[in-house]
């Protein structure tokens, strides 16, 4: 097996500025129709931003749309509905939306009727993420390099790799399993990253999670 | 003034390299700053403390102030607390000297810049000198979600011709022809209201403040204002007397400038009467490191406020780490995330019962406390605030795209 990568991999970081679009909604069918009408920035910021705001939290509430639901319209049934859409298995932004509309139209199809309403002051703000990838000074030749910068880099890195690398070609690939897999041939290594569930963790839990993974494999290809 | 570096330790080495990875792209650029005043109020204090930073990164920082006679302050204090939601009359006669301060304004000051950031209503006249070339921001301090309409169709006649807005959350956006952001506000981890303080030191100050540690603290820090509800806080304490044991402290200002100030605190007072384990502390405004120590020493800090802007003071409570029981208004939702980060209420019997709930329950609230602090540490640490700044300056000089590869 390789053991000097034939391209570095340079570890980048996520930054994102959040732009308020002004469109609000105060019950579901004004969700429905944001969500409908939102771009793939919009869909973006609500499917993501909780990821990397909320961290450090247990997994709890992976997107916006459910959060609020649940929170703050009290829809408790559909608020858990749509916090088990399993973005994960979505390769693009217009699936994550696509997968949002559905859930909320078989929602109010079946429960037709005036939809329940929040206050003026707890309506839902749909906002955009104006996305900027920056490099870091991290760049990892071989596996115990790469552990290196995996332990040392901001978890936006960790944010901008295996998140959004999914949602851009190779699609539903993650950067890391690509670099193992391209550079090393390393398939079973490429493959039980792959596996890992990223939007079941906290970022903090998932980079341990996948330093585990890299030093169990570390020492195996060392004693090969 | 504290170096960047000196802040990794608070805001993570990862944030660090960010800011200057991002500052980098914007080396030798001037960043012009325009607000009313150098010393006292908000915006003032967290330009004090960022501008140094600016220059440590490579970037010109300029900082100019507006000026005026009191008339025009008074006009300009009237359209603050109209687009706060207090109804002003504001006349022809105020508009007018409004557009003749900032004529006499665009005369001297010196605009030349290639960013700029306009704080407030008081500059926002100054886009009539816009530099060609040059990226005008307005940046919106002020809760505008019950603005009088009046006055902010006069403001928006001048805002609507900058690049971009940015307003400190969302439900603060109005319609405008201009892309709007949001950019929360900051509290700054190395000044005296938030550093690190040693056992010792929050000893020695409780002892010199008579505060004594015999029982938990639950605390609530604000001035003696009515929409701070710290009758409403007395009561909820009341309640929950017969099963805890526990001390309440009320601190605020001294109060001796602000009548109505005054009436609040005699009120608190009178409703404190006769219960020992009230506690009403009046300290004067410097006292940040008093309130800092006050702040660690607590088990429990209260925020039980009726409106709020964004309510900063929640986030000096949560950063050091304490379990904060605060009202869901302004911007405090988005700094507390409901039985993960803090609690939130809207009821004397909520907070309460949340109260009690925390006292018994000293691993959760602890968790709690810990998140929150987290929480801070991410999202509104003085670092991440310049940080956004900067981000935006790249996104306008970009030409407003939505990917940004640096």
């Amino acid at each position: 097996m390789e053991t000097k990568a034939r391209e570095p991999f340079r570890f980048c970081t996520r930054l994102t500025l959040t732009e308020v679009t002004g469109r609000r909604a105060f019950n579901v069918d004004e969700l429905l129709e944001g969500i409908k009408a939102a771009d793939d920035a919009v869909i973006y910021h609500h499917t993501h931003r909780f990821l990397k705001q909320y961290h450090h939290l247990v997994p709890e509430g992976a997107n916006d749309f459910a959060y609020w639901v649940s929170n703050t319209l009290q829809d408790d049934r559909l608020g858990e509905e749509l916090n088990s859409i399993d973005i994960v298995q979505y390769n693009s932004l217009a699936d994550i939306r696509a997968a949002f509309v559905g859930m909320l139209e078989r929602s109010l199809a079946g429960n037709p009727g005036a939809p329940r309403a929040v206050a003026p002051g707890r309506e839902f703000h749909f906002m955009r993420a104006i996305r900027f990838s920056v490099p870091t000074d991290c760049v990892a030749g071989g596996y115990a390099e790469f552990l290196e910068c995996l332990r040392r880099v901001d978890v936006s890195s960790l944010y901008l790799h295996v998140f959004e690398a999914r949602l851009r070609p190779p699609y539903g690939v993650d950067d890391f399993s690509n670099w193992f897999r391209l550079n090393f041939g390393d398939e079973a290594l490429g493959a039980e990253i792959s596996r890992l569930d990223p939007y079941s963790y906290t970022l903090e839990g998932l980079r341990q999670r996948i330093i585990k993974v890299i030093e169990r494999r570390l020492a195996e290809v060392e004693h090969a | 003034m504290p170096k960047i570096d000196e802040y990794a330790p608070a805001a993570g080495r990862g944030a660090i390299e960010e800011l200057k990875l991002v500052a980098s792209r914007l080396k030798g650029k001037t960043i012009l700053n325009v607000n009313s005043t150098a010393v006292g109020g908000g915006v003032a204090e967290i330009l004090s403390r960022m501008l140094p930073m600016m220059t440590e990164l490579g970037i010109k920082p300029r900082w100019e102030l507006i000026k005026g006679g009191e008339d025009f302050y008074a006009v300009t204090k009237k359209f603050h607390n109209a687009l706060h939601g207090t109804r002003q009359e504001l006349t022809a006669a105020d508009f007018q000297l409004y557009r003749d301060t900032l004529k006499t304004n665009l005369e001297t000051l010196d605009l030349d810049a290639d960013i700029a950031l306009i704080h407030d209503p008081q500059p926002a006249g100054l886009i009539d000198k816009k530099p060609a070339g040059a990226k005008w921001v307005w940046r919106c301090h002020i809760d505008l979600s019950n603005r009088q309409d009046d006055v902010w169709e006069f403001l928006r006649g001048y805002v609507a011709r900058y690049d971009a807005a940015v307003i400190s959350a969302p439900a603060f956006s109005q319609e405008l022809p201009i892309k709007q952001f949001q950019v929360p506000p900051s509290i700054d981890p190395l000044a005296d209201k938030n550093r690190e303080l040693t056992p010792a030191e929050v000893s020695d100050i409780m002892r010199r403040l008579e505060i004594p540690l015999d029982k938990p603290l639950i605390t609530q820090v604000s001035r003696f204002d009515r929409l701070k509800d710290p009758l409403g806080v007395i009561e909820a304490f009341k309640k929950i007397q017969p099963y805890v044991t526990a001390r309440l402290l009320i601190v605020g200002g001294s109060a001796d400038d602000d009548p109505e100030g005054s009436q609040v605190l005699a009120e608190v007072r009178a409703a404190a009467e006769g219960t020992p384990d009230i506690m009403v502390l009046c300290l004067p405004p410097t006292s940040n490191i008093e309130i800092n120590a006050i702040q660690r020493a607590s088990e429990i800090i209260l925020q039980k406020s009726l409106k709020e802007g964004f309510g900063l003071t929640v986030s000096e409570a949560l950063w050091k780490g304490k379990p904060v029981i605060a009202g869901a208004v302004g911007g405090i939702p988005l700094q507390i995330t409901h039985k993960y980060s803090g609690i939130l209420t809207r009821t004397v019997e909520g907070t309460a019962y949340w109260m009690k709930r925390l006292l018994h329950e000293p691993a959760y609230a602890r968790k709690m406390g810990e998140n929150g602090r987290e929480h801070v540490r991410e999202n509104f640490l003085l670092t991440r605030h310049l940080r956004d700044y900067l981000l935006l300056a790249l996104y306008l000089e970009s030409g407003g795209q939505d990917f940004i590869h640096l």
